[in-house]
């Protein structure tokens, strides 16, 4: 059997390698018995930011830090405070960098309003655009629609000798 | 031979600036042989980027290490297929892609028939300015050539987790879409250049930048979608959009092009819009110049650094600068010179898209709002915030929304003057049954999932909303099946296309509301036979293996997912791939598709459990419906495709009347 060496070798590499390669393992998540308030959790998961991590909420994270994280709000949780003590908490450690949903303030007026007036702005913009050539299209009166027969009427036999030939001046 | 690439890169940027040089002179002096020169020269200059690539994919396919990005980037151990996939894999042979990707656009633009002199000498010439600059960039700062000595023996891999067939693609269709919007840029340029009011250009100038942004539309949409994909195999956290900042990079650049392929459509059926389209034009390109500058730069992979490359970062943001300030400089002088073109009223085809481009804009302007705010906010301030998911899920949903809302009312106008009644009345079906869905959701996942329950009505509202319309337009059920027949073969592709990409983004949205609302998970360290169970599945751990993989070893689970109504019991691999090359261990997901749904298992650690016997940590999560959220996004480009094959898009409604006079 020449595999069996080959074999050996490898699972004992893989082995080290992933003894190597595994920071130190954070132990499964134990969920909250209770489900009403295991789905707080998951919730509040999503808007908090892993801190070590490049751009990851706590509950997509498999890093260390993020599962410490997880197992304290569900203490706190279980302990009964409620969401916003919670974040306070959080912020107060790590400062809004921690929320994925940045607090409203001056500071972030723009941020939070700037969608909506630019929606607005671009609707009033649009609408007087829109708005001003239509009104020349608009049809014409019947008194209007008379005096415009008379005008043309007039003008032809009054005024322009050269309206009745194919090259009237055009 | 990197000699010889070297050589052809600093070739391709003398031909460029010939082609920016001879292609605005001869513009100036209205002469064609000197155009003529500059078209040559475009031609030219893809030719020679297309042989410093060959060079680069031949550096990469033989593992010459002596090359500073090989020796970086491969391993002699990776497989042929992800050797030359690492040609791209890194930030020095993308620059070059995106560069060869460029000039050859610009050939085919300096190829172009039908475009009137000016318009054609202006356009040429202004890509080959942008493609010099990124040539430049390249030979200055970025050049994959440079040889490391002495050659090491073994070179540091690619990433493993960019070892996969999805993202061997991801990047060439993604810069197909990026690089193809600096054409629309270019013609919107050589528009406001040459434009003057009254003039008889729009509609023949909208019929090219109209194809151009469909294509780079297309392209972006199945790059996107690739990459999306791939994080949600690859990552094995089970989510598929993150808002990260990287992804929203691609996102701008979409969201613009959306926009522009709509109003692209006003400027060439109705010559209006001109000046807006001219913009969104500009605007595209701009947002994928700031993709590469956010991304290139490292601004965003470290969040409390600027550029961790300086001196690349600095070069990127002074080509978005020149680039993008000269182009508004221009539009902004320009503009009021513009004809303001046909007319229409407030309701009308026209309005229509004009609301369509309203929310697509500003959703590309909240994207960008969301991914630059926690820079400008740190510099403005010192304290560092973090924009996420949930404040899109309030900015950027909403908008989207509406935007849903009123698409199926869009194509049912008229051009010009629309009667929203008749509108109404031939809409009063879809939305019926898409009000009836929702209540029907309501009941069924009450309490709690309303959200979930309008995110189905609206998808129901878009998906039946497109069929509505291609019924009305072939009178089905209203008129003899002889007479539908005739109509749908009458029907011109473009149309197809459109109700295609409308009815993808039904498909999208129900994947995604029915995905995020009601997707369940679990884990638990267990050992050989053990059980998990997450939904209407259990997953049952049968054996785990080493094996050995081309470059990588792996532990792959056996798992068999059972129902719980005790359907046929599926066998699924899932693995832990660990590389030695790089010291990196990877996720490969086990997935179950089932129908539409997909059963996802990530094989976690190796523990033990409390009797000290050997276990693994096993994630099982149930994901419905989440096929819709790729398939969605593909009948999209689809759609695109469709639309793109059709004839009438290239040719001009005058040289039609004639040659079907002539024939």
């Amino acid at each position: 059997m020449r595999v069996t060496p080959v074999l050996a070798r490898l699972a004992a590499a893989l082995a080290a390698a992933f003894a190597i390669a595994a920071e130190p393992t954070p132990p499964p998540d134990a969920p909250l018995p209770d489900p009403a308030q295991e789905a707080r959790a998951q919730a509040l998961f999503e808007q908090i930011r892993c801190v070590v991590c490049q751009h990851e909420s706590i509950s997509d994270s498999p890093a260390g830090l993020a599962a410490d994280v997880r197992r304290e709000v569900r203490g706190q949780i279980a302990d009964g405070r409620s969401d916003d003590e919670i974040r306070a908490a959080l912020v107060a450690r790590w400062g809004d960098f921690v929320l994925f949903r940045p607090p409203f303030s001056l500071g972030t007026l723009v941020l939070w309003l700037g969608p909506a007036l630019l929606v607005l702005g671009f609707l009033v913009f649009a609408l007087i655009r829109a708005r001003r050539p239509v009104e020349e299209v608009d049809p014409l009166s019947a008194a209007e629609e008379a005096a415009l027969a008379q005008a043309v009427e007039t003008d032809r036999l009054g005024h322009d000798p050269a309206a009745g030939r194919p090259d009237d001046g055009r | 031979m990197a000699e010889f690439g070297s050589f052809c890169l600093i070739l391709a940027l003398s031909l460029t600036v010939a082609q920016a040089g001879f292609s605005g002179w001869g513009r100036l002096r209205r002469s064609p042989l000197l155009v003529g020169a500059g078209q040559g020269a475009a031609v030219a200059a893809a030719v020679a980027l297309a042989l410093a690539f060959a060079v680069l994919l031949l550096a990469f396919w033989t593992s010459d290490f002596s090359l500073k990005v090989v020796a970086a980037n491969s391993h002699t151990d990776k497989p042929a297929f992800y050797k030359i996939a690492g040609a791209w894999g890194n930030h020095e042979g993308s620059l070059l892609l995106w560069c060869l990707v460029m000039a050859a656009f610009g050939a085919v633009l300096a190829g172009a028939r039908g475009l009137n002199f000016g318009l054609k000498a202006s356009a040429v010439a202004t890509q080959g300015a942008l493609t010099a600059l990124f040539v430049g960039f390249a030979v200055f700062t970025s050049s994959p050539f440079t040889r490391l000595t002495p050659a090491p023996i073994q070179g540091a891999s690619l990433n493993p987790l960019l070892q996969d067939p999805a993202l061997a693609f991801h990047p060439p269709l993604l810069y197909g879409g990026y690089v193809g919007l600096s054409v629309c840029f270019s013609l919107a340029v050589a528009a406001l250049i040459e434009g003057r009011a009254g003039s008889a250009i729009w509609p023949a100038w909208g019929r090219w930048v109209r194809p151009w942004a469909l294509a780079s539309w297309a392209l972006l949409t199945v790059g996107i979608t690739l990459g999306s994909f791939w994080a949600y195999y690859e990552l094995g956290w089970g989510g598929w959009w993150f808002w990260d900042p990287v992804e929203n990079a691609s996102f701008m650049p979409w969201l613009a092009a959306a926009a522009l392929l709509h109003s692209a459509v006003v400027t060439e059926r109705r010559g209006a819009l001109a000046g807006w389209t001219t913009f969104l034009a500009l605007l595209a390109f701009t947002f994928s110049m700031l993709g590469a500058f956010l991304v290139r730069s490292g601004v965003l992979t470290s969040v409390h650094a600027f550029a961790v490359d300086p001196e690349r970062g600095m070069a990127l943001l002074g080509i978005l600068a020149v680039a993008s300030g000269a182009a508004f400089a221009l539009f902004a002088w320009r503009v009021p010179k513009l004809s303001p073109g046909g007319s229409f009223a407030p309701v009308s085809r026209e309005a229509g898209l004009v609301l369509n481009n309203l929310f697509l804009t500003v959703a590309a302007v909240t994207v960008l709002l969301g991914t630059l705010y926690p820079l400008i906010f740190e510099a403005f301030t010192g304290e560092t915030i973090s924009v996420g998911p949930p404040y899109f899920a309030l900015t950027f949903t909403p908008l989207m929304t509406i935007a849903a809302l009123i698409l199926p009312a869009g194509p049912m106008l008229a051009w010009k003057r629309g009667d929203l009644r008749g509108v109404g009345q031939r809409l009063m079906l879809a939305a019926g049954l898409s009000v009836a869905v929702g209540l029907g959701g309501l009941a069924l996942w009450s309490p709690g999932k309303a959200l979930t329950a309008l995110g189905v009505a609206i998808a129901a509202w878009l998906m039946l909303g497109a069929l509505s319309e291609l019924a009305d337009r072939l009178r089905l059920f209203r008129a003899p099946a002889a007479e539908t027949g005739r109509r749908a073969r009458a029907l011109p592709l473009s149309a197809w296309g459109m109700t295609l990409a409308h009815f993808g983004v039904g498909l999208f949205v129900l994947g995604a509301a029915v995905e995020i609302g009601l997707k369940s998970e679990a884990g638990a360290v267990i050992p050989i036979g053990g059980e998990v169970a997450s939904g209407p599945f259990r997953a049952r751990l049968e054996a785990v293996q080493v094996i050995e993989g081309p470059n990588y070893l792996a532990e792959q689970a056996r798992v068999v997912v059972t129902t719980a109504d005790g359907g046929a019991p599926r066998t699924v691999t899932a693995e832990r791939r660990f590389f030695p090359a790089g010291g990196q261990t990877t996720t490969e997901v086990g997935l179950d598709f089932r129908g539409l749904d997909d059963v996802y298992l990530v094989l976690g650690e190796r523990a033990a459990t409390a009797e000290g016997e050997r276990a693994w940590s096993l994630r099982i999560a149930y994901h419905p419906f989440a096929r819709l959220i790729f398939l969605g996004p593909m009948i999209m480009a689809l759609g695109g495709l469709l639309s793109l094959m059709d004839r009438r898009l290239r040719v001009a409604p005058s040289v039609r009347a004639r040659r079907e006079v002539g024939a």
